[in-house]
């Protein structure tokens, strides 16, 4: 078995043309990476936006227990017999547009509840502090609110990430684009070797892509970098 | 089965999304997707949870290996269904099992951090009367504290369920989706009744495990709503 899987990995087919490591690779990155930022361009302010007012809250927690229940197989392959269909969409490949309408859907919830939940968790002491000192409701939104909410936002946009990085691989399934194809190509021939080489490679990207945004997630976040600062000058730090 | 003239004009034929006639021709193959679906999610969740159990224990046991718990099953629960299934491929082949141990695998995820949460969350002084009462390990844990962390306990089996019936349909790439058998065999043949059905069927099969769930959590903490009544 890992001598196969090797000899898997160590072929030069294996890695070039249409169904190659690489080639599935850019599509599977392109895929995720233009979800998850299309995704956060619609998600985001809406989601700022009702936490800010306070509304819509019901809204914005529930779509994440849709999110969870509606299978994305089922989704993937309802846009894929749809209007969209299966032609090829660029860089994106066969059936590029329904993939990525399917992927940004399912993005949406964890960015969405995140940054919601991130919005109403801010201190309302502050908030009420921000406007007794006279700043107008934008300038809360933007110095007081949505700094203190950054954590949770962050949070959210890791989350999505990784789900659509997921939910890339099951478009292999209805004939899509992504590394899920290697897999997908495996069974077809009855390669094991190439069936668990392909689900290496993904499984390795997404611990990766985990790893990498948690750690950027805590050199990112203003209040865990203002508590370090502060830390440092005190003396007795905490542990937290 | 088909006449011919009325074959030429259903909606099978022309391929409509939304067909009477494909549940009436198709009642048996939707009833064995489903009780597959079924079968799949109940062991897996069920599976998921008489492991993460003692897993919870032994995190609240001993400090240290909380991180080393939770941090592996975060893990885990990061590869996407579809490789998972596909890593397992080698130990357990073409079988239910490969799809059950994966599925089981991510409840455990939800289920353990629940459980750790749950059991964190009793409060000190509540774990003193009882000890001061000559309560003992034991019977602390399955008299005061499972009791009262059966609430977060809860909440984590309703999105271990809920999240489980969606991805039984991965498991279709071994052949064992239950529903998404359903949806695999429509990529080739395009059939779209096909796809409705077997999705909207997964979706009240969510709803329905939701609520079985909550129905179940409301008989087992009739506590908790003696405040409401009174």
């Amino acid at each position: 078995m890992l001598q196969g899987l090797l000899d898997w990995f160590s072929d030069p087919v294996n890695w070039q043309g249409e169904d190659g490591v690489l080639n599935r690779l850019v599509e599977h990155g392109l895929l995720t990476l233009t979800a998850t930022v299309v995704a956060a361009m619609v998600g985001l302010p809406v989601a700022i936006w009702l936490g800010h007012l306070g509304r819509g809250g019901v809204l914005a927690v529930n779509i994440s227990n849709v999110g969870r229940a509606v299978p994305t197989f089922a989704v993937l392959l309802l846009l894929a017999l749809g209007p969209i269909g299966t032609s090829y969409f660029g860089p994106y490949g066969r059936a590029g547009l329904a993939t990525l309408v399917a992927l940004v859907l399912f993005a949406l919830p964890p960015i969405i509840t995140n940054a919601y939940v991130g919005m109403r968790e801010v201190n309302r002491d502050m908030v009420e502090a921000a406007q007794g000192m006279g700043m107008t409701g934008r300038q809360v939104l933007a110095t007081v609110e949505v700094p203190l909410a950054l954590p949770l936002i962050m949070t959210g946009l890791r989350l999505a990430v990784v789900q659509v990085w997921a939910t890339a691989t099951i478009a292999a399934l209805v004939a899509g684009p992504g590394l899920g194809r290697i897999v997908t190509l495996g069974f077809v021939r009855q390669d094991v070797a190439q069936v668990v080489g392909g689900a290496l490679v993904i499984a390795v990207i997404a611990l990766l892509l985990e790893v990498l945004l948690v750690a950027a997630q805590a050199l990112l976040d203003p209040v865990a970098r203002a508590r370090r600062t502060s830390a440092a000058l005190g003396s007795a730090a905490t542990q937290s | 089965m088909l006449t011919a003239p009325a074959a030429a004009e259903n909606c099978l034929v022309r391929n409509e999304w939304v067909c009477g006639e494909y549940f009436r021709t198709r009642a048996p193959q939707l009833t064995d997707a489903l009780w597959e679906h079924i079968a799949i999610t109940v062991v897996s969740v069920l599976l998921g949870l008489v492991l993460a159990f003692p897993l919870a224990l032994l995190a609240r046991r001993y400090r240290r290996l909380e991180g080393v718990v939770v941090g592996v099953t975060t893990a885990i629960y990061t590869i996407p269904s579809l490789a998972l299934f596909a890593l397992l491929l080698p130990l357990t082949s073409l079988t239910p099992t490969t799809v059950v141990i994966g599925l089981a695998l991510y409840s455990l995820t939800i289920l353990v951090r629940n459980m750790i949460e749950g059991l964190k969350a009793v409060p000190a002084d509540v774990r003193e009367s009882a000890l001061g009462m000559g309560y003992g390990r034991q019977r602390m844990l399955f008299r005061v504290e499972l009791p009262l962390a059966l609430p977060t306990i809860m909440a984590g089996l309703r999105v271990a369920a809920v999240s489980t019936v969606a991805l039984t349909t991965v498991g279709a790439i071994v052949g064992y989706g239950g529903l998404g058998n359903l949806l695999l065999e429509a990529v080739d043949s395009q059939f779209r009744a096909q796809v409705l059905a077997a999705g909207a069927l997964c979706v009240v099969l969510a709803v329905s495990f939701d609520l079985v769930l909550v129905l179940a959590q409301r008989l087992m903490t009739p506590w908790t709503r003696a405040g409401e009544r009174s």
